[in-house]
């Protein structure tokens, strides 16, 4: 079983979003990090560019694979996990904290309607 | 679709919580813990790889080294018994069918150790050969791959071990395991049962490859891992298997080497003679002498970038000169590297180009093969 923690949001593809104050944090979800193994590299997001709810925004690496990172919510890009650069591990270490990939400032009012809740994500995952 | 076929040793994989992946038609295990992780195994103690999937065939009969000879692109003929080679079957327009490893077993037996994914292509082009050849009844080829199961051993503890393994001293030349040197193999008994156990692999670590019939294959997995409880014993995957090729500059049929591919294309002319006879030859004298085209080479990324990967471009000034064959963060080196094939006249080592990952070009440097040594 891989951590779920219960304040945050999902997607299908295996981000998790921190709504608070009109940002939004992004990173990928233990499960996601699990099944990509060893993150040998983590390409983010450009500060100041302004994403689509669904765009693609970021890619992560494994030794074996490179996968799509998607934007969860709409909105201008404020930071991203700069230590990421250095030492992409911490995705694996640590997914929900210091594995984060980017904060957003989200264009409107949040519309949460389209992502998961941490239930429905398990079940999404066959762990529910 | 043919049925996924899995090696005697999958339910052990299975326990093990191995990944496992579709590979040349088999459901091999691609890691276990972790791809860096037994790749460092390998590197610093030992690691054991399941390569029951690749194929054996036997080659074998009073004309056996006449007709390899007349086949492969290296000398069979210089191999005396127990000994064995790299080496290269190509068709007729000196494409690589396949690379293999000849084995010496009795003045008159040649194991050849196949891909897996190449096995009915080889065992086919082979039995065709030796009716053009007219070496029919003199050499019996014969596919062996589905009775017989395969392991490497591989990394520096390995030879700390794996004497071990065996009781009494081999049937052809050597008393023990670690008495073999490279490219030497002998026969060892387990369980009564003849167990071929050769100074060989594909990690550019030392260790050894066995093959054994099916049978017996568990018990032998089972004892390599007691013996080696000690000595940081890992079960190694796939994952892991071509990371440790890729820092040596080994070929992945599929990847370095096909059908339209010639073996000097591939870099390998070490392993062909173009002083005798053999299926394809004219095509690589032509190449020999006219020139060839593109080359495959190792590279090195020489900035922080995104793993290459295979079909990536390769450009120098803005015009494209090649594509990544294989490519990966390296482990050993903590950077990108790989292979790739680089037109003429551009397939020089030291050249500076750019690998296009994604809309960004990130720079390299081709470079010699092994990109990984020990003790760099």
């Amino acid at each position: 079983m891989t951590k779920i923690p219960e304040e945050l949001n999902y997607t299908k593809s295996h981000e998790w979003v921190s709504v608070h104050d009109g940002t939004a944090i992004v990173g990928i979800t233990d499960h996601a990090q699990s099944e990509l193994t060893d993150i040998v590299y983590v390409e983010l997001p450009e500060v100041g560019r302004t994403y689509a709810s669904g765009e693609q925004c970021a890619v992560v690496e494994s030794v074996k694979t490179a996968s799509d990172i998607y934007a969860p919510l709409g909105g201008e890009v404020l930071a991203v996990n700069e230590d990421l650069g250095t030492t992409p591990g911490l995705v694996n270490e640590d997914p929900y904290k210091s594995g984060w990939f980017f904060k957003i400032k989200l264009s409107g009012e949040p519309d949460l309607s389209d992502l998961l809740n941490a239930l429905s994500y398990s079940s999404e995952i066959g762990e529910g | 679709m043919p049925k996924i076929k899995r090696t005697p040793l999958f339910p052990l994989h299975e326990a093990l919580n191995a990944r496992c992946v579709d590979f040349g038609g088999w459901e091999m295990p691609i890691q276990y813990d972790g791809v860096i992780a037994e790749h460092q195994a390998v590197r610093n103690a030992a690691g054991v790889f399941d390569i029951s999937h690749m194929g054996e065939i036997m080659v074998v009969g009073a004309h056996a080294e006449d007709f390899l000879e007349l086949t492969l692109t290296n000398r069979a003929s210089d191999l005396t018994v127990g000994d064995a080679q790299y080496s290269l079957l190509c068709n007729s327009q000196g494409g690589v069918v396949d690379d293999l490893y000849v084995y010496r077993i009795a003045q008159e037996v040649f194991l050849l150790i196949v891909n897996a994914s190449r096995v009915d292509n080889d065992f086919c082009l082979l039995q065709k050969l030796v009716v053009d050849l007219e070496k029919d009844p003199a050499v019996n080829v014969v596919n062996e791959s589905d009775d017989l199961a395969a392991i490497a051993v591989q990394g520096p503890n390995v030879s700390l071990f794996i004497d071990n393994v065996f009781t009494l001293k081999g049937l052809i030349n050597v008393d023990k395991p670690t008495d073999l040197t490279k490219n030497q193999i002998d026969v060892f008994i387990y369980e009564d049962t003849n167990v071929y156990v050769a100074n060989t692999g594909y990690t550019g670590e030392a260790g050894f490859e066995l093959v054994a019939p099916n049978k017996v294959i568990t018990q032998l997995w089972d004892r390599i891992f007691d013996l080696g409880k000690n000595y940081g014993v890992k079960p190694a995957g796939l994952g892991a298997r071509d990371t440790l090729r890729l820092e040596m500059g080994y070929p992945l049929y599929g990847n370095e080497l096909n059908e339209n591919v010639t073996p000097l294309e591939a870099g390998l002319g070490y392993f062909i003679d173009l002083e005798k006879p053999f299926q394809g030859r004219q095509k690589l004298v032509s190449q020999q002498n006219n020139g060839l085209k593109r080359k495959n080479l190792g590279f090195v990324m020489t900035s922080k970038s995104p793993p290459p990967r295979k079909g990536y471009s390769v450009y120098i000034d803005g015009d494209q000169v090649g594509a990544v064959s294989s490519g990966t963060q390296s482990p050993s080196l903590g950077k990108g590297m790989g292979m790739a094939f680089i037109d003429m006249p551009y397939a020089l080592v030291g050249k500076e180009v750019e690998i296009q990952i994604r809309d960004r070009y990130y720079p390299a440097v081709l470079s010699k093969k092994p990109m990984y040594k020990k003790d760099d």
